[in-house]
């Protein structure tokens, strides 16, 4: 069956639907808005994701469901767009010009200085508010880790945060009003045809199913796959690479799939870490702080668990994890289908077991035994928006009699790619968990990793911190009281 | 139509807590910064092209792959340069435009392209070939001193008392030494400027700059043309903090020399990146110092030398590195003091103004020297300080020579002290450290006193332009600029004040140089000081004539003439201000005036290390506690309490952002803003990937943050009110005391942990890791 082609990307920009036959495959949102729309209300900071001042909504149908999620203008390409609503500032005064709830707040609270970053704030409290009109302080930093303000210190921000509420009712907001008609606006835009633009190098291929893509990409193997593009953005942004053709999976429903089989969780590999949180915490509750450092919340909501897995990068948040409950990553080839323990995926720096043409289709992570203690430990410079420098995941199988029965620890930051230290497995398995193991265990970290040095840490600190991370695994597993710091546990 | 209601106060006094006078602009995203600006047709683009090495001979450079690009209108070279090749803020010549024969550190703008497009322009700079021949080179500042590098400008010594005697008699001595790294300012709006080419040889550049006089003087200098060809304008800056003071320079140069060049109007802006790769940061310093104390802690001698990375040139390195000097003291008396700068070259970035301005580096080594003298006592930090406070006759005299006439420290410290029940929270946070294991706290009280005055004599002066309409709105212009700081706001607040009108009839109009001459950066804090007065100066005049008027008009004495809230009372009349004023243009009046004020009192001899440097000293303190972890070395800032001075506040709330915004900078300074070079001498931090600014949940888990609201300012400032803009920075030196006394809970508090900064998790782990194996011997 021969798949019909569209040769333009459609999507709403505020209320005006914009359909463009033009767009380059490296074109990115901010670009579009700002030197296209003229809209420069949307401002550029960093242009790697980072800072939050080009901060959009963009609202999406899922499921017939309208959802707007706050993404990063600057490394979110326009043909990733296709059938989605981007919400500017712009946007948001009323038609008499008054100021939004969320912009009156800001105003009465001081809550602006130099006023550059301010937009991307407001951008980010908006999305925040419509989903939780009563946000506490842990929902307003964690909406707010992927906003860089230089000027306030944030105080006026948060206390603008909690006063929204007071200002208007966000029942009556217009996204949540108009949310019927633009469901069915979008709904329209939605189709089962493959969008094309352009040819060669600069080709920009949008397909409309997982088997279309695994088409696409059995006929164009040298493509680059973009599904978050939270770091293939920076390539285009910072490297200036040159990408093209690429392939979208912004519109492949198949692959925001998160499912049970079995004993098993199954994320397609287009699942955002937004998407996939409820449903892993659910099963691994140990997961919740990792999960919500991960980059900043724009960063959560445009990147895919399938897609940090697929970079292969040695630092990627998720792949220690990964490694520590035993996942198999399942790889697609044209109709062809493998799975591959997760750990022998990372091949090699920048190398991964990745034929060109293959693509990750879904990740499937198996429970955790009854007797499994787990843990995942992230450190970095700077607690939140920051990558790691140490990851560490620990999963150890103690039996009735008090030895360890199964141990699996992996690391990232430790070496080239994401990776088990299979001496202190070793150590450990056969051991009484206690204390002395644990020291013991400790000193073979050495054996298993060479950590670098760069700006992130020193080798001494990486190996340093591993090991005692093992310590307070052991500690915290056991139940000693105050093992780690908890920002929230502190009152306000 | 014409019923009067005399009103009992006016909207927008000074005192009066008013929003940012562009708040709601920001918000809605309709206030413009240059990037926002529309282009005219025709407008080109032009980015900069860095070197790939630190310190390199250029032995060839070919760009005919960058000319060859579609859209590519041109590469700009020195040669290119039709007058100076040189933006040197210090005078010496040392600060190209664009490298000739050698680069000097690694980000050294060699050249520009030209082009249809910003990003034709960028992409085609990246195609430049440039052979090289590597130079030795040096990003450290002890490698430096020790491969003998120069300095890059005078050093300055401060001596007070006699160093050897005052040693001899102190019955404790003790070294040290201390690393202070530098910080990104990481303002959000990045550098950006945008010209356009006027007659003959005229040229007007919008720039992102804190100082559109020295950019306008620079541009002529580069373009070899007077300043009376250039105008420079500003509305307002995304952030500035110090680092648009001359780094703006080479931007608005380049982006002049090509508008003139190809007659068209040309745009700059650099990646974020190219950004912090290319311009200058705050100098990271070495501390060295000796000390002697008595048994009480009472310092006797202080003997220290601070050594700066400055970079490449001399920037603003001198007045820098003085004002370190001047900040060694913090608020104590040195009975017997030598302080001695060391401004040394190295292969960077050419280091430059930040929020402070030397005087944090200062300060943290001073606070340093005080930890030093309370862990070897096994005394409170803060019992040290308090010891040590300057006090009366006898003991109030700074290492410069000046004497401190206004000290409120000791109140603002008792003050703080009761509020944030330090005491019972310190032996709270001794019993909690004895008990747990893993999870260590540390709490400091730590106090400010910042000098406030440009130490260059000359800055200390504004200049500000009133027009009154006939319709009785008001226009006012100064020489200062916004960046967010809320000066526009304050100025106009001055300006209703006098005219006795309501705010919304003041419009504050974007800085150019073409309405205020010869202005100083809005920097030093000095911003609504100096503008301020200017201002109200110019109101001042104009309403010397309205009085006349009013006096001749209606047949009083001019002491029966008063300004009431949006009227004019003359004896027994009383008329509403925009009658007035049409009155008075109908009689001729002349209806606006150029305002003018200088900074009285101070004097500056360098030579001498002596002298009034500060007009005043602002004030304010600060108690942090905090949590380490010392399995990793994570930490969170629990609680901050903060009382800050500034004065009779001219608008709280703009001051206590003020206050809160700076506190959080300096946090960041002191923890998790880490500069990395590698061996090749490349800054490895040059995003907000890589380099980490505070977000907003590393703020502190409670933050109670206080005006001294019974500050006066002692001398005659605008409306008795103090700088904010600059002080509460070195709050948050509590910070940084607060997880060394952390630390050194692990060795029970008998070593000083010298914690270097910014203190990472990394340093502080390595600092708990290195304090047990000593504890243990």
């Amino acid at each position: 069956m021969a798949t019909e082609i569209r040769n333009c990307v459609r999507f709403l920009l505020n209320d005006t639907l914009v359909e463009r036959t033009n767009v380059a495959a490296t074109e990115t949102l901010l670009d579009f808005l700002r030197l296209d729309r003229k809209l420069r209300g949307t401002k550029e900071g960093c242009a790697e994701g980072d800072c939050g001042a080009c901060t959009v909504l963009v609202g999406r149908l899922f499921g017939g469901k309208l959802k707007y999620e706050s993404v990063n203008a600057c490394i979110r390409f326009v043909g990733s767009l296709d059938g989605c609503h981007v919400v500017t500032v712009e946007a948001l005064a009323g038609k008499d010009g008054n100021l939004h709830p969320v912009q009156r707040a800001m105003v009465d609270t001081h809550a602006s200085q130099c006023g550059f970053c301010t937009p991307g704030f407001v951008m980010s409290l908006y999305g925040l508010w419509m989903q939780d009109p009563h946000p506490g302080v842990e929902a307003i930093e964690k909406a707010l880790q992927g906003n860089l303000c230089r000027c306030t210190g944030y105080a006026a921000i948060i206390r603008a945060a909690e006063s929204i509420s007071a200002v208007g009712d966000a029942r009556n907001d217009p996204l949540l009003s108009e949310r019927e008609e633009v469901t069915h606006k979008l709904s329209v835009l939605k189709d089962d045809r493959r969008v094309v633009i352009g040819d060669g190098r600069q080709q920009l291929i949008v397909p409309a199913t997982v088997d279309d893509f695994a088409g696409v990409l059995d006929a164009n193997p040298e493509a680059t796959i973009v599904a978050g593009s939270t770091d293939v953005g920076l390539w285009v942004t910072k490297f200036m690479r040159d990408i093209g053709p690429v392939v979208f999976l912004s519109r492949i429903d198949e692959l925001r799939q998160i499912s049970e089989d079995g004993n098993d969780l199954v994320l397609g590999a287009g699942v955002t870490y937004t998407e996939a949180y409820p449903t892993i915490i659910r099963h691994f509750p140990q997961l919740k702080e990792l999960w919500n450092r991960i980059g900043g919340e724009q960063v959560r909501n445009m990147g895919t668990v399938g897609g940090n897995v697929a970079n292969g990068s040695p630092i990627g948040d998720t792949p220690p994890a990964l490694i520590g409950l035993g996942a198999t990553v399942e790889l697609r080839k044209g109709s062809v289908r493998r799975s591959v323990p997760i750990e022998n995926y990372f091949i090699a720096y920048a190398k991964q077991d990745r034929v060109q043409g293959e693509f990750v289709e879904s990740i499937r992570i198996p429970r955790l035994a009854a007797n499994d203690l787990f843990a995942v430990y992230k450190i970095s410079k700077r607690l939140d928006e920051d990558i790691s420098s140490v990851c560490g995941a620990f999963r150890v199988r103690v039996d009735p009699q008090g030895r360890v029965e199964d141990a699996v620890i992996a690391f990232g930051g430790m070496a080239a790619t994401p990776k088990r230290a299979a001496g202190v497995e070793t150590a450990l398995i056969g051991a009484i968990w206690d204390e002395a193991c644990v020291e013991d265990a400790m000193q073979i970290f050495r054996n298993d990793f060479t950590p670098l040095t760069d700006w992130r840490a020193s080798a001494d600190y990486r190996m340093l911190t591993a090991k005692n991370l093992l310590r307070r695994f052991y500690l915290e597993t056991g139940g000693e009281n105050l093992v780690r710091l908890n920002r929230y546990a502190v009152a306000f | 139509m014409n019923s009067i209601q005399p009103m009992s106060r006016i909207r927008g006094a000074v005192h009066e807590t008013l929003p940012h006078e562009s708040g709601h602009k920001h918000v809605a995203g309709t206030a413009e910064y240059i990037d926002d600006m529309p282009e005219p047709i025709g407008t080109l683009h032009a980015y900069l092209g860095l070197s790939q090495r630190a310190h390199a001979e250029i032995v060839s450079i070919d760009l005919a792959a960058i000319a060859a690009c579609e859209g590519v209108v041109g590469v700009l070279t020195a040669d290119d340069i039709p007058g100076h090749n040189d933006v040197s803020p210090a005078g010496k010549n040392d600060d190209p435009v664009f490298a000739v024969g050698k680069v000097e550190f690694h980000g050294q703008p060699v050249f520009a392209v030209i082009a249809e497009s910003r990003q034709i322009a960028r992409q085609a700079a990246a195609k430049a070939r440039i052979e090289y021949r590597d130079l030795d080179h040096v990003t450290d500042v002890l490698q430096a001193e020790s491969a003998n590098y120069p300095l890059v400008i005078d050093p300055l010594k401060l001596e007070r008392g006699d160093i050897d005697a005052g040693f001899a008699k102190a019955r404790n001595r003790l070294k040290g030494e201390m690393r202070i790294g530098g910080q990104d300012h990481f303002y959000l709006e990045g550098h950006i400027a945008f010209a356009i080419p006027g007659e003959d040889d005229e040229v007007t550049v919008f720039s992102s700059t804190q100082h559109p006089s020295e950019t306008q003087h620079m541009v002529g200098h580069v373009l070899g043309v007077p300043s009376n060809a250039v105008t420079v304008n500003v509305r307002r800056m995304g952030g500035g903090f110090g680092g648009k003071e001359t780094q703006a320079n080479l931007f608005a140069a380049v982006a002049a020399i090509a508008a003139k060049k190809y007659r068209r109007a040309v745009k700059i802006r650099p990646d974020r990146d190219d950004d912090m790769v290319a311009t200058g940061k705050r100098h990271d310093f070495h501390v060295a110092y000796e000390l002697g104390f008595d048994d009480e802690g009472r310092i006797e001698a202080v003997d220290a030398t601070y050594s700066a990375r400055c970079g490449f040139s001399a920037d603003l390195s001198g007045p820098v590195t003085d004002r370190a000097l001047f900040h060694a003291d913090n608020c104590y008396f040195y009975p017997h003091v030598r302080l001695r700068s060391r401004p040394l070259k190295t292969n960077t970035v050419s280091n430059t103004a930040f929020r402070g301005f030397g005087g944090p580096q200062g300060m943290v080594g001073g606070e340093r020297m005080i930890e030093e003298i309370a862990y070897a006592l096994g005394k409170d930090p803060l019992e040290i300080r308090k010891a040590n406070f300057y006090g009366g006759e006898g003991r109030n005299v700074t290492p410069y020579h000046q004497t401190v006439e206004d000290n409120i420290i000791a109140q603002i410290v008792k003050e703080l002290e009761e509020s944030s029940n330090y005491a019972a929270r310190r032996e709270a946070l001794l019993n909690f450290n004895h008990q747990s294991r893993i999870i260590r706290k540390g709490i400091a009280l730590t106090p400010v006193k910042f000098g406030v005055s440009f130490t260059k004599t000359e800055y200390n002066q504004a200049g500000a332009l009133v027009h009154v309409y006939a319709d009785g709105s008001i226009n006012l212009n100064h020489g200062g600029t916004e960046m967010g700081q809320g000066l526009y706001t304050k100025v106009a607040q001055v300006v209703a004040d006098e005219f006795q009108v309501d705010l919304d009839r003041i419009k504050v109009t974007a800085t150019t140089t073409a309405k205020v001459p010869n202005t100083s950066a809005t920097a030093a804090s000095s911003g609504s000081d100096l503008n301020g007065m200017a201002a109200a100066n110019a109101a001042q005049q104009i309403k010397a004539r309205l009085v006349e008027f009013a006096a001749e008009t209606y047949g009083v004495s001019k002491e029966q003439v008063f300004f009431e809230p949006n009227m004019v009372r003359a004896g027994a009349n009383l008329i509403a201000f925009a009658d007035f004023i049409k009155a008075a243009y109908g009689a001729r009046v002349q209806l606006s005036a150029a305002g003018f004020y200088k900074t009285p009192k101070i004097h500056w001899n360098r030579a001498e290390g002596r002298g009034r440097p500060f007009y005043y000293f602002a004030y304010g303190a600060s108690v942090s506690e905090v949590s380490i972890d010392t399995l990793t070395g994570e930490y969170q800032v629990d609680r901050t309490d903060i009382l800050h001075d500034v004065g009779r506040s001219l608008n709280p709330a703009l001051d206590l952002g003020q206050v809160e915004g700076a506190f959080v900078q300096g946090m960041g300074w002191l923890t998790t803003e880490e500069l990395w070079w590698d061996a090749k001498g490349r800054l490895c931090t040059h995003a907000p990937s890589t380099y980490k600014i505070p977000l907003a949940s590393d703020r502190p888990r409670q933050f109670n943050v206080n005006l001294a609201s019974w500050s006066v300012n002692r001398e005659a400032t605008i409306r008795r009110s103090k700088a904010v803009g600059e002080p509460p920075f070195m709050l948050a030196i509590s910070v940084l005391e607060a997880l060394s006394m952390a630390v050194a809970s692990v060795a029970d508090y008998r070593l000083s942990p010298r914690l270097d900064t910014p203190a990472t998790p990394e340093r502080v782990l390595m600092a708990v890791e290195r304090l047990r194996s000593a504890a243990q011997g």
